[in-house]
């Protein structure tokens, strides 16, 4: 080996040679047929840029399930951030992927053109400086993602706790992954044979996370990495499995993910949040799926300090986003596909986040 | 959204690092890697490193592939 930096191999991990290879291995295995749902929306991305899901053989469907953040944080979660962004007083900061989602009544962005004071970040720590800058304002956090971010917006509010910056508030609508993993396997009309589960979540959550589904639902669960390569491999793993009747938690993403997750991370964010029962999109309720912010830190939530009505919530007219998200449809299912929806009008967060399933098909699957 | 890029630590002062990632130089904090250290390849998500990306790991991965097929696709 030449070289010792692990982004040298990176060449390797997207050969094509390779990556034909391993199709061809899928291709000559003589189990039944199986669906594999991708929960994460990075790797719905990248399975669709590479071309892998039509190229799958005909017995391997690939199914995206509710892996993005933005796609599935309900509607009243959206109308309320965008209430208090348009309180009095109020820097509302986002990730720039929440902006173009509609809300009921306007998105984020449409709120920003009417007045409100919306500011892009690329990381929570941004919004804690833009607090320490504008001390006669407040500054509210939207706290969209999972376990991946989860700990970096703890890691924020914990600074600013521990340094006074009291005008700064996180509106926390975090997600947990397994809980939602274990609510479709208890839906009585989808059929997934198995899950391709997301290497990042993982890498904070642990490959042990995913047992209680293994063991309680005999679904295999293989944790995969984002380049093409990883991806096939991952895939062969889930065939392996499926053909030898197994259902364990196996782990491809090696170099990102060590065995019990990353503790620190972890510790943090349970310091500053609790589970709780939280709504999804196309998920509905589900129980200790959510995060919200401890009593101790009280004093930087935002749903305690802004109380905003947003009773007229509803999702938005003709959109199956839900379904989508669920696996139990794809967007060439929804009539306002590529019609009344697209990038450029999104009608459902699924068109809009970088890593929505519908802004997906409509790029790389025509 | 849960994107994050490698990229190696090359400076570090109470936990917050200096990372390069593809040439470009940006600030990243250590706070949920506490034992990252300079040198080291990390995953960077949101201004924060969240995880070591292993080296030993990655060749592994290869090493399987190539295995599993014959070194088939290796060389050509
Ligand atoms: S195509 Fe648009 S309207 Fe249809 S499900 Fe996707 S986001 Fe919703």
């Amino acid at each position: 080996m030449t070289e010792a930096s692990p982004l040298a191999y990176l060449d390797e991990f997207r050969d094509s040679p390779r990556i034909k290879e391993l199709l061809a291995r899928l291709r000559e295995r003589r189990g039944g047929p199986f669906k594999i749902m991708e929960v994460c929306g990075t790797h719905t991305m990248a399975i669709s840029r590479h071309g892998i899901r039509q190229a799958m053989p005909d017995d391997i469907t690939l199914l995206s399930g509710p892996g993005c953040p933005v796609c599935v944080t309900s509607n009243s979660d959206i109308d309320t951030f965008i209430e208090i962004a348009a309180s009095p007083g109020v820097i509302a900061a986002s990730f720039g992927d929440m902006l173009r989602v509609p809300g009921t009544r306007m998105g984020l962005a449409e709120a920003r053109s009417g007045g409100a004071d919306v500011r892009i970040v690329y990381s929570p720590l941004d919004a804690l400086t833009m607090a320490r800058e504008n001390p006669g304002n407040a500054v509210v956090f939207f706290g969209v993602g999972f376990e991946t971010t989860a700990p970096t917006v703890a890691a924020t509010l914990l600074e600013a706790a521990a340094t006074g910056v009291d005008n700064f508030f996180v509106h926390s609508v975090h997600k947990l992954v397994p809980p939602a993993l274990a609510a479709l396997c208890a839906m009585p009309d989808l059929a997934i044979d198995a899950f391709l589960c997301p290497g990042h979540v993982t890498a904070i959550i642990g490959p042990e996370a995913y047992e209680p589904v293994a063991r309680d639902f005999g679904i295999p669960s293989v944790i995969a990495g984002f380049e093409p390569l990883d991806i096939m491999l991952s895939l062969n793993m889930i065939a392996a499995q499926v053909d030898e009747a197994r259902a364990e938690v196996e782990l491809q993403y090696t170099r990102g993910v060590r065995p019990g997750g990353n503790p620190a991370a972890m510790d943090l964010m349970n310091r500053v949040f609790q589970p709780r029962d939280t709504e999804w999109r196309g998920l509905g309720v589900i129980p200790g799926s959510g995060l919200s912010i401890r009593e101790e830190f009280a004093a930087h939530d935002a749903v305690r300090r802004f109380e905003v009505d947003v009773s007229y919530s509803r999702e938005p007219k003709g959109c199956i986003c839900g379904q989508i998200l669920t696996g139990l449809k794809t967007p060439r299912d929804c009539r306002l596909f590529r019609k009344a929806c697209s990038p450029d009008h999104p009608v459902g967060p699924c068109m809009v986040s970088s890593e929505g399933t519908c802004a997906a098909y409509f790029q790389y699957e025509a | 959204m849960c994107l994050a890029v490698p990229a190696k630590i090359i400076e570090l002062d109470n936990q917050m690092a200096t990372v390069e990632v593809g040439g470009l130089t940006r600030e990243a904090s250590t706070v949920l890697l506490p034992d990252a250290g300079i040198g080291d390849y990390v995953l960077i998500h949101a201004g924060f490193a969240i995880s070591v990306v292993d080296e030993g790991a990655a060749r592994e991965t290869i090493r399987l592939f190539d295995e599993m097929t014959d070194g088939a696709g290796a060389d050509d």
